[in-house]
């Protein structure tokens, strides 16, 4: 199953390198990883997707908290939560083709932030499913470049993951 | 307050951490470190010929003292020769402090000469590391790297430095830190007390119970609480080869080792059990052997370990509790004691008949020589009858290092050192003398064999110039023993790059070329002479070249793909 693990992290020189490590050396899979700063500049959020069994989910949740600079973490997917994905996509737009990419970029929610006469680029947020949605509507053939984020969540409800 | 350098504040950090002693070699970018140490001597420093020896040298003094190792390296060649050894400290969760020189912090990146990421090529065999950006840093900088070396589930942490935060010239005031705080840091205290009891009631149930103890309880300093615990309720217990010694290895109640080469008696036992009381062990593969879904099949497995993660890791513990070893055995104990359940003692009389009828099965009889050629068995409980059992033995790895695990029964904690997880041949050597600066008047004897021993003898001249008085104890078999033996057993005797007879130096003459002393044992008709002669030498260093028979192997051992019930037993036996 693919889960959502959403970490605290010191923001040392150096952490990312010991939870990106820590799941090559272990041979897991990372899926997705995206990370900045919080509020608090001594933090960073780190989210990563990844897939396995409750078996390897526990190993994992066990190994990142042992890490010392993980302060906390969190398994999402554990519980209600929230998630996004932002892609930037650049597509094939000439003739005919403009208004029906246009059309489904709507359909999506999605917005045109850049074209020119042949090519739209278009920004498009939502979880991974729905970008994957839209990449198979708009046609492989069509698509240029892709950029995605990664997955970024936050629990439902008052459950905040802080100091 | 006094105004030090980032190099005198290293030393006084140590010092004020109650450090006497590291283990070393110089280069240039600890230049500055080491001249802070020539101005001072409080701690003392002591000259290795190889990184590597510095790091296994401190492990052995970690194993034997519980304190912590400590060892100072330059950049790049002394860093990278140190990673096998912080790798073996890590596998077996031993406590150490590796200093590491680095380039000028302006340098780093550029490949300046000797440089390496040390942090970086560290990472997967360290507990943690942290680089100092700043002299003002080093003070907590130590005070860290000692608190989590030396706390929950212990491993090696590095403090890279780089050369300009040592600079003799940048003097700042200077404060050792009293105590340490770290929010992302905290240690499992005691175990949950609803757990605890959970387990006492299933562990006082038992009908056919084995107690299963690994390293944990020895570097968690449990053995005094185990052994009370296991003899309070008279249930078989069998040792880790990493947990020799945390029970009295001559006790009655000792089944003796367990997992591959461990007794039939002792994984007999662990089949057949209903329950299974694993502490500070982590059921790794040299004990379940390859197949955990045929491991204990009708135990439940109680599984006490400080460290979250070696919990259901590989087998599912039924009950597990997360707690220093210590605290949780101290919590059984006075559950125990005040419980009105008591152990079925019918039960475990039919189970210890059982357990008494696989012993005579005398798993661990020396087979018969001939023509005088000495068994490596016979050298081992030799060297047992020779020290009366009350020396440190400091194994390399291979048959010897099996041999002796099972051969020569430890009493206490602490006296059977040897790299259990990693493996790491050229550990021996390098571990007596940080056992033999722990302990002078004690005997510190490195059991090995010719392969193991050539891999760090550059430690001689170590030897020579501190006048460590080692004991080397050679099963030499001409060969590499357990390579060979897997050849003969899983490659149809096809000795690949296994055997170099040949090209064997002569041992005693090399022992003698160092200024020691060398002497060759080959019937075994002197064999307790000489070994007595050998230790009758207090002040000298000796190394003991046993000739033994090539074509011995360890037995038992286990089928691999089998359950801890399949083995083999000698060359023509199977369970």
């Amino acid at each position: 199953m693919r889960h959502i693990i959403s970490v605290l992290l010191e923001n040392e020189p150096g952490a990312l390198s010991r939870v990106v490590g820590l799941f090559s050396q272990r041979n897991y899979n990372i899926e997705s990883l995206t990370v900045a700063p919080t509020e608090d500049h001594s933090l960073s959020r780190l989210t990563l997707t990844t897939v396995g069994d409750d078996r390897k989910i526990e190993q994992i949740t066990k190994h990142l908290n042992k890490l010392v600079d993980v302060v906390k973490l969190v398994d999402l997917t554990e519980g209600a939560h929230v998630e996004r994905e932002l892609m930037l996509i650049k597509v094939k737009a000439s003739g005919a083709q403009r208004a029906e990419i246009k059309r489904t970029a709507d359909i999506f929610r999605g917005q045109v932030v850049d074209m020119t006469q042949n090519t739209f680029t278009i920004q498009l947020a939502g979880t991974s499913d729905k970008l994957d949605g839209f990449i198979s509507a708009i046609g492989p053939a069509s698509v240029m470049e892709v950029v995605r984020t990664g997955v970024s969540g936050i629990s439902r409800g008052e459950k905040v993951l802080g100091l | 307050m006094d105004l030090l350098s980032g190099g005198e504040m290293l030393i006084r950090a140590l010092h004020d951490e109650g450090v006497d002693i590291i283990f070393g070699y110089p280069g240039g970018a600890v230049l500055h470190i080491y001249d802070a140490i020539f101005n001072q001597d409080k701690v003392e420093h002591i000259l290795v010929r190889h990184e590597q020896a510095a790091t296994h040298a401190a492990d052995g003094y970690a194993r034997a003292t519980g304190k912590p190792g400590v060892v100072l390296v330059t950049s790049g060649p002394g860093a990278t020769n140190a990673i096998t050894g912080i790798a073996t400290a890590y596998m077996d969760s031993i406590p150490m402090v590796v200093i590491s020189g680095q380039v000028e912090s302006k340098l780093i990146g550029s490949d300046g000469f000797q440089e390496t990421d040390m942090v970086g090529i560290s990472r997967p065999v360290v507990k943690h590391s942290f680089m100092a950006q700043d002299p003002a840093e080093i003070p907590m900088l130590v005070k860290k790297a000692f608190h989590i070396a030396t706390t929950g589930r212990p491993g090696p942490v590095v403090i890279d430095i780089p050369k300009d935060v040592t600079d003799p010239k940048v003097k700042l005031p200077y404060q050792y830190p009293r105590s340490v705080k770290m929010r992302s840091y905290s240690v499992p205290a005691k175990g949950h007390s609803g757990q605890i009891k959970k387990a006492v009631e299933i562990l006082l149930a038992a009908k056919r119970p084995v107690i299963y103890s690994g390293g944990g309880v020895i570097q968690g300093e449990g053995s005094a609480l185990l052994t009370r615990l296991t003899k309070k309720l008279g249930y078989p217990i069998t040792n880790t080869l990493m947990g020799l010694g945390a029970f009295p290895g001559t006790h009655k109640q000792f089944l003796g080792m367990l997992g591959m080469h461990g007794t039939y008696e002792a994984n007999m036992a662990m089949h057949y059990a209903d329950v299974v009381l694993g502490i500070g062990a982590r059921f790794d593969d040299r004990v379940t052997n390859s197949d955990v879904s045929k491991f204990c099949p009708d135990a439940k497995i109680l599984h006490i370990d400080i460290d979250p993660a070696s919990i259901s890791k590989t087998v599912t513990a039924d009950v597990p509790i997360v707690g220093s070893v210590s605290a949780v055995l101290k919590e059984m104990l006075e559950l125990i004691e005040s419980s009105e359940q008591k152990v079925d003692k019918k039960s475990l009389g039919v189970w210890w008949k059982q357990i008494d009828q696989w012993r005579e099965r005398n798993c661990l009889q020396i087979p018969e020589s001939t023509g005088g050629i000495i068994k490596p068995q016979s050298v081992i409980r030799t060297l047992y009858e020779v020290t009366k059992g009350d020396a440190y033995i400091c194994s390399d790895v291979g048959q010897h290092q099996m041999f002796a695990a099972q051969h020569y029964p430890f009493d206490k904690p602490r006296r059977w050192i040897n790299s259990g997880g990693l493996g790491t041949m050229g550990f021996g050597l390098p571990a007596a003398m940080g056992v033999q600066f722990a302990f002078p008047k004690a005997t510190s004897v490195c059991v090995t064999g010719e392969g193991s021993f050539q891999m760090n003898l550059q430690e001689y001249a170590t030897c020579m110039q501190y006048q460590l008085p080692i004991k080397i104890v050679c099963l030499n078999n001409q060969a590499l023993g357990m390579v060979k033996q897997w050849q003969d057993m899983q490659y149809g005797g096809r000795y690949s790059h296994s055997t170099y007879a040949e090209s064997l130096p002569d041992f005693a003459k090399l022992a003698e070329a160092y200024g020691h002393v060398g002497i060759k044992i080959e019937k075994m008709s002197e064999l307790k002479k000489k070994m007595e002669q050998a230790f009758a030498l207090k002040d000298k260093l000796v190394f003991v070249d046993v000739l033994v028979d090539p074509e011995e192997h360890v037995y038992p051992m286990a089928i691999k793909g089998g359950a801890m019930k399949d083995m083999v037993l000698s060359k023509t036996e199977r369970t």
